[in-house]
């Protein structure tokens, strides 16, 4: 039984039985692999190798599912993967246990964005892509650097996807409330954060009880998707409670708390799923992965809901890397399979059958992602929605506590919606933030 | 060989002799000689002097390795700043830094708090409640064995099974609860979001888990009462509600004691209701640690901030405030029993 923490996540599976159940065959199935690995000859190419990767979502299938595995299976005869699935906060607890403690990671193990600071510091645990092969010049500086040691001698991950960002909305309630419902004019209700919060104002005045967004937590994240640094600065200085972006982001998030705009669903919760379900809220901050959340979580709604270009045009929210931790027995099959599953081929299959957004910008303009259209939501056009986002978006300093930094944000912005008063909440946070990275 | 000698050789043995007794020498004519004899019977006092300590050694064994490794282990991993995140901090000694720090820890004393509060809502009701039950139980009731089984139920299903739907009950939206509850109160009830309401819920998951497991081992006690003590009370015209408390409550005093001091340690370390509560799974106990127990807080510390430590400091603690409370209540029961003496 472990946990989470919301802020930078990605979907984690929702019931907690599930969980434990995935928990128990990770323990079985990493016993299997260990067994399986030292009679495949040591990770020695041909032999039958089983590989086991660690998730903390939908990261390369859904639950149903497996395609991409299959495909890898098929063309290397001899090879089984075997996906163990936890939750977010689960995952990479787990994670930074098995370094520790040195065995018990899977051969490969997959990191978001806004964990992998706290992973860089351990360079020696992971294979360092650099000496493995990898053309690095099929993404951009930053996406490598985030996976990579300050002095730029290691490389521990590899991108797979990135959260381009986009307001996902529900055309239905729009229409009940008297809101334009095409993405175009929807577009222009909101050219500025300012503009979204104003008119979910505006609505929630008519609305009935649905509410504007799912949580506060979300919209912070949102607006803090357009700035470069927002925690930590450049040179990896906490600037967190001297950041006036910070503080912005804050304070329009608790305007729009207290003028009732949010349903207050704490992120990933049973709560947050049943709020998708039963229409509880309008809009949604909506990073590329969230197309696959909706779908799977709320199948019902296929075709109420539709995308909308972000609120000051562009932004960033997650995304992940795929690494290989040293301590596994088939290293060199593990890398191969890593290579492959973030290769722009497979990026731009998960595009289309889950939603992430391939973070080789090569792949943006090709057919299959420009004109992608998703009919769950309305045909938007989603292959030109997000690298729009991504066109203009910062690129994103992160530290080694952005993950837990982010995390007791929401936290105090899930208190204010609880009914804390706004200035105790953020002084508990700071308190928090000291504590933490103290 | 006559009977008398024998059974007069065996009390002997078991006495732990084992030194050849003079009504055992005829019955053993070719005993070996006296050197030899000297080897055998020193083994033999070896055997009678070290078998009990080996019998039990295999708990201590494992304890060693299971208990104490870790525990000593603990301790000096509360005097470093180890953080995983940040090489380096495994081997500096922060000294008793973590402690200082936790004394002042607003969060610390909260969670605490937390724990006795939700400790007494849960095993108070629990003891009672179980107590009632295992009255009801000693009846001859039809279908008594499956009524015993039954109350166990609770305690077999697992803790992550019964959160899922103690969490819909709870709901704030769409919770069954504040569904039965909306002819009574105006708007909802966020369970989560209050101290007292998150206490309560977080209680009677507790207590849901525990109180037949507990009604169990009152109802074993129960059945060694005497019958006849029943009977007399009846003759002498006590009622049900007499002699449940004149007879049956004084009978299991050493049983309630047991299962207060086992319930107590047991709220003192709760973590798995908690947690599971929290459905926004951060471990932070509810948005403002309105529930986060001594157990959760030092999870979160460890776990998702990655403050090995300070975690490890946490544990110490919580493992010294229960060796105190256990002291306490090991003295209040003497007290008692040298009441009733």
């Amino acid at each position: 039984m472990r946990s989470a923490e919301p802020l930078t996540r990605r979907p984690f599976t929702a019931l907690i039985a599930v969980a434990a159940a995935a928990g128990l065959a990770a323990a079985l199935t990493a016993c299997g692999s260990d067994s399986g690995g030292s009679s495949g000859s040591g990770g020695s190419q041909g032999g039958p190798v089983t590989l086991t990767i660690n998730v903390f979502g939908d990261n390369f299938s859904l639950p149903k599912d497996r395609s991409l595995y299959d495909e890898y299976e098929k063309t290397h005869p001899g090879t089984k993967i075997v996906e163990n699935r936890s939750d977010f906060g689960a995952h990479h607890q787990n994670l930074q246990a098995r370094l520790t403690a040195g065995s018990g990671a899977a051969d490969l193990e997959v990191i978001e964005v806004g964990q992998i600071a706290g992973y860089i510091g351990q360079p020696d645990k992971f294979v360092n892509f650099h000496e493995r092969d990898v053309k690095t010049d099929q993404w951009t500086d930053a996406i490598v650097q985030r996976a990579s040691t300050a002095d730029g001698k290691a490389q521990i991950g590899l991108p797979t996807d990135i959260g381009g960002l986009a307001i996902c909305y529900r055309t239905d309630l729009f229409a009940a409330a008297g809101l334009p419902t095409d993405r175009e004019a929807v577009a222009k209700l909101w050219p500025t954060w300012k503009d979204y919060l104003a008119q979910g104002e505006q609505y929630v005045a008519k609305s009935n009880g649905v509410k504007w967004f799912d949580a506060g937590g979300h919209v912070f994240t949102g607006i803090l998707g357009n700035e470069e640094q927002t925690f930590y600065d450049r040179e990896g200085k906490l600037i967190v409670e001297s950041n006036p972006a910070v503080r912005a982001a804050w304070d329009a998030t608790v305007g729009a708390i207290t003028s009732g705009q949010s349903a207050a669903l704490a992120e990933f919760s049973p709560e947050w799923n049943t709020g998708f379900q039963q229409g509880q809220f309008a809009t949604i901050t909506c990073p590329a992965w969230m197309m696959g959340y909706i779908q799977g979580n709320a199948a019902e709604t296929s075709g109420k809901w539709d995308i909308a270009t972000i609120p000051g045009g562009s932004g960033n929210w997650g995304g992940s890397y795929v690494t290989v931790p040293t301590q596994g027995k088939n290293i060199d099959a593990a890398v191969e399979l890593a290579k492959w599953l973030t290769a722009p081929e497979q990026n731009v299959k998960l595009f289309k059958t889950i939603g992430n957004f391939p973070s080789q910008r090569s792949t943006w303009e090709t057919p299959d992602v420009a004109d992608f259209v998703s009919p769950f939501f309305n045909n938007a056009p989603a292959g030109k929605i997000f690298p729009k986002s991504l066109e203009n978006a910062p690129s994103q300093v992160a530290g080694p506590e952005s993950g837990v930094i982010g995390n007791i944000f929401t936290t105090a912005l899930n208190s204010v919606e609880q009914g804390t008063d706004s200035n105790t909440a953020w002084q508990k946070a700071m308190d928090d933030i000291k504590a933490a990275t103290g | 060989m006559s009977s008398p000698p024998a059974s007069e050789a065996r009390p002997g043995h078991l006495a732990g002799g084992s030194g050849p007794g003079p009504s055992r020498r005829p019955s053993r004519p070719s005993r070996p000689t006296t050197a030899s004899s000297g080897w055998r019977s020193w083994l033999h006092r070896i055997e009678h002097r070290a078998s009990p300590y080996l019998y039990v050694s295999p708990f201590f064994l494992l304890f060693a390795v299971f208990g104490l490794f870790p525990l000593i282990y603990t301790a000096i991993i509360s005097t470093t700043a180890w953080n995983p995140r940040r090489p380096g901090t495994q081997d500096v000694s922060v000294g008793l830094d973590n402690y200082k720090a936790l004394f002042t820890d607003d969060n610390f004393y909260n969670a605490l708090i937390n724990t006795l509060g939700i400790g007494l809502l849960s095993t108070v009701p629990q003891l009672l409640l179980a107590l009632a039950i295992a009255h009801l139980l000693n009846y001859r009731l039809r279908g008594r064995l499956l009524l015993r089984m039954g109350v166990l139920v609770p305690y077999i299903t697992s803790v992550a099974a019964a959160a899922l739907i103690f969490n819909q009950i709870f709901a704030r939206d769409y919770g069954l609860l504040n569904w039965a509850l909306q002819p009574f109160t105006d708007g909802v009830v966020d369970w989560r979001a209050e101290s007292w309401s998150s206490w309560i819920a977080v209680s009677v998951m507790v207590t849901w888990h525990w109180t037949g497991y507990n009604a169990l081992i009152y109802l074993a006690a129960m059945q060694t009462v005497p019958y006849e003590l029943y009977e007399s009370a009846a003759m002498d015209g006590a009622g049900k509600w007499r002699q449940f408390w004149h007879i049956t409550v004084p009978s299991l005093r050493p049983t309630i004691i047991f299962t207060v001091i086992v319930s107590t340690i047991g709220a003192l370390q709760l973590f798995a209701e908690p947690f599971l509560f929290d459905s926004s799974r951060n471990n932070n106990g509810g948005a403002e640690r309105e529930f986060q127990t001594v157990v959760l807080y030092l999870y979160q510390q460890f776990w998702v901030n990655g403050r090995y430590g300070y975690g490890a400091a946490i544990a110490w603690t919580l493992f010294i405030v229960t060796v105190i409370i256990a002291a306490i209540n090991f003295l209040i029961v003497r007290r008692i029993r040298s009441a009733e003496d």
